[in-house]
């Protein structure tokens, strides 16, 4: 069984379609490389995945579970970590805030959830009672910010469903410690508001943030798009220490040597589809470009 | 001397404001929710210990105190059942249902306990004062501020140095890379509305301490309350405590000149610091 799995995974923003059936592994301990041009739909598949923009349920499975309908938050809590395209600290949080923002929701139940439950369950019986017993239609997430505002706030279904899955322990090696140990600069910088620091020493947050909850799987979206090389060399130069605490690792780059070099196996996509699958090894340069840019190549 | 103790008595009066500004300053802070049916929640509340402490017979810092967690959850189911409906990129939907919400609040408190004005009595705590220096100043008044103090302090702990205060910032920031980060922002919006509901209580308590009350008042204190928030700055909570001070001083001085001007005062204070600080006092970040 795969780590993670996509099984004809398509994705839309309203009426555009920006995934046709894309069908990616990830098998346990490994790094895979996604690659593709300026709008191939690489962030589209990592929304997908991490719950952002919702699929149906087969369409992704986790450790073999349907997860392709879960929101963010319970996709993250079982253990699949993101480090967000165009890195997004948080401005209102210290350098430190934004680590340990990762780590504070890792699972486990508290007074909230069983509120929560009782206002789901409550709200889903009254519902029964004036629409009788398929409720009301279900909503779609749009394109919209409000869309996706409202849908971050309650997801595309109305009211937030429970999830009941196995939830992601999040021990392990990674915490505040470890991280300052793999990126010491962030120790110095600890107490500054995140974005005040550097484009390369921002990534080293958004990547220490989606670490310390402990993934088992961690999702990178072009972590060297805007850096100087030196910078992007530093940052890659973490990846077998994540690798070794035990993390399977989805890079998506731009940068094509950098994914050859540091995955076992890459994916090449282009408009919404998987054109290239295979080692690195294996793939020569005339396929590559013609997965990149197409069959005229 | 008579100046000193205007001005103290004003700023004793700001904490009342403040008060009743420190829920709406902490839900607009977090969600950008403009909340207008504010003012009648803190006259529901100051309703709810009412009825506590009638039901029981108990003094009114007690009822509030039972009254807390009742309108922590209403707080909480308000915000998960209707309010986290209405966010989004359009600001009108918010308006239009806390406006709604705000009509409905005070036809239901006018069917359940009439127009008449009611009171909350503290019993001889109302008339007792103090002298400091050559002034007098109310034990209410005093008391009132002190509140108001201790409620901001509370909020900027909870906000800054507590992880539901982490999750209230990060949210605000950014609700989607929040949830990446397991955050649930209908639960973090719904447990902000919760606590500005324990604000509401203690506005509540003041309010009903204080004057007289009938279900018709919520929109003015609405309207002080936010004239404190935006002459502090919009989302800082200092700000809107210097801003309740404002409003107050404004009025104990404008009355001192002529009865008839405490209002007005207030109301001008307040659209003069907007001339000169069209952000506020103490504007928040960028
Ligand atoms: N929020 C959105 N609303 C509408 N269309 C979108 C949205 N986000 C992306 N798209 C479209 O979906 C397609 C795939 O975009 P996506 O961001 O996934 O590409 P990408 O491979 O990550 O590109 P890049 O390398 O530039 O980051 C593009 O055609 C893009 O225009
Ligand atoms: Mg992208």
């Amino acid at each position: 069984m795969s780590l993670l799995e996509t099984r004809s995974l398509t994705a839309r923003y309203g009426d555009f379609q920006a995934l046709f059936g894309v069908d990616i592994r990830l098998e346990p301990g490994e790094t895979v490389a996604i690659i593709g041009a300026n709008g191939a739909g690489k962030t589209t598949l990592m929304r997908a995945i991490t719950g952002v923009l919702r699929s149906a349920p087969d369409s992704i499975l986790y450790r073999g579970a349907p997860i392709g309908d879960l929101p963010a938050d319970a996709v993250m809590k079982r253990g699949i970590a993101m480090v967000p395209e165009g890195r997004r600290l948080f401005p209102s949080l210290s350098v430190e805030e934004n680590l340990l923002i990762g780590a504070q929701h890792k699972g486990g139940r508290d007074f909230g959830d069983a509120l929560d439950d009782l206002l789901t369950e409550t709200g889903r019986d009254l519902r029964r009672a004036f629409f009788g017993p398929h409720g009301l239609p279900p909503r779609r997430p749009g394109l919209a910010l409000g869309d996706r505002l409202r849908a971050a706030a309650l997801g595309p279904h109305g009211l937030p469903r429970h999830d009941a899955g196995p939830q992601h322990t999040g021990a392990g090696y990674w915490s505040l410690e470890t991280v300052y140990d793999l990126f010491p600069i962030l120790r110095e910088r600890r107490h500054s508001p995140g974005t005040a620091l550097s484009g390369g020493q921002q990534q080293m947050v958004a990547i220490g943030r989606a670490l310390i909850s402990n993934p088992d799987v961690l999702l990178c979206d072009e972590i060297s798009l805007g850096l100087a090389p030196v910078v992007i060399r530093d940052i890659y130069a973490a990846l077998p220490r994540i690798k070794a605490s035990g993390a399977s690792v989805i890079v998506v780059e731009q940068d094509i040597g950098q994914a050859l070099a540091v995955a076992d196996r890459v994916y090449c996509m282009m408009e919404g589809r998987v054109t290239l699958t295979g080692k690195p090894s294996e793939i020569g340069r005339a396929d590559i470009h013609a997965a990149y840019f197409g069959a005229a190549a | 001397m008579i100046w000193v103790d205007t001005i103290l008595q004003g700023v004793l009066l700001g904490g009342l404001y403040a008060l009743f500004a420190a829920g709406l300053s902490l839900v607009f802070g977090i969600m950008r929710l403009v909340n207008l049916a504010h003012g009648d929640l803190i006259v529901f509340g100051a309703y709810l210990i009412l009825v506590i402490v009638s039901a029981l017979g108990l003094h009114p810092v007690v009822g509030a105190l039972l009254a807390a967690p009742l309108m922590f959850c209403l707080g909480w189911v308000l915000q998960k059942a209707v309010l986290n409906r209405t966010l989004g990129d359009d600001i009108l939907p918010p308006l239009l249902v806390t406006f709604g919400l705000s009509i409905a609040i005070q036809n239901g408190l006018l069917e359940g306990f009439s127009a008449d004005s009611q009171r909350l009595s503290m019993g001889a705590l109302e008339t007792a004062s103090v002298a400091v220096g050559p002034v007098s100043l109310g034990v209410l008044p005093l008391l009132t501020f002190g509140s108001a103090v201790a409620v901001i302090v509370a909020l900027n702990q909870v906000m800054y140095r507590t992880a539901i205060g982490r999750a209230f910032r990060a949210t605000s920031d950014d609700p989607v890379t929040a949830s990446l980060m397991g955050i649930r922002p209908d639960r973090v919006f719904a447990t902000a509305t919760a606590l500005a509901m324990l604000v509401v209580t203690v506005a509540a308590l003041y309010l009903g301490t204080r004057a007289n009350f009938d279900p018709a008042i919520g929109p003015a204190r609405l309207i002080y309350a936010f004239e404190a928030v935006i002459i502090g700055g919009l989302g800082s909570l200092w700000g809107t405590l210097a801003g309740g001070i404002v409003i107050g001083v404004a009025q104990t001085v404008g009355a001192a000149i002529n009865p008839e001007w405490q209002i007005l005062a207030g109301h001008v204070a307040f659209l003069v610091v907007l001339l000169l600080r069209p952000r506020g006092l103490f504007p928040r970040g960028q």
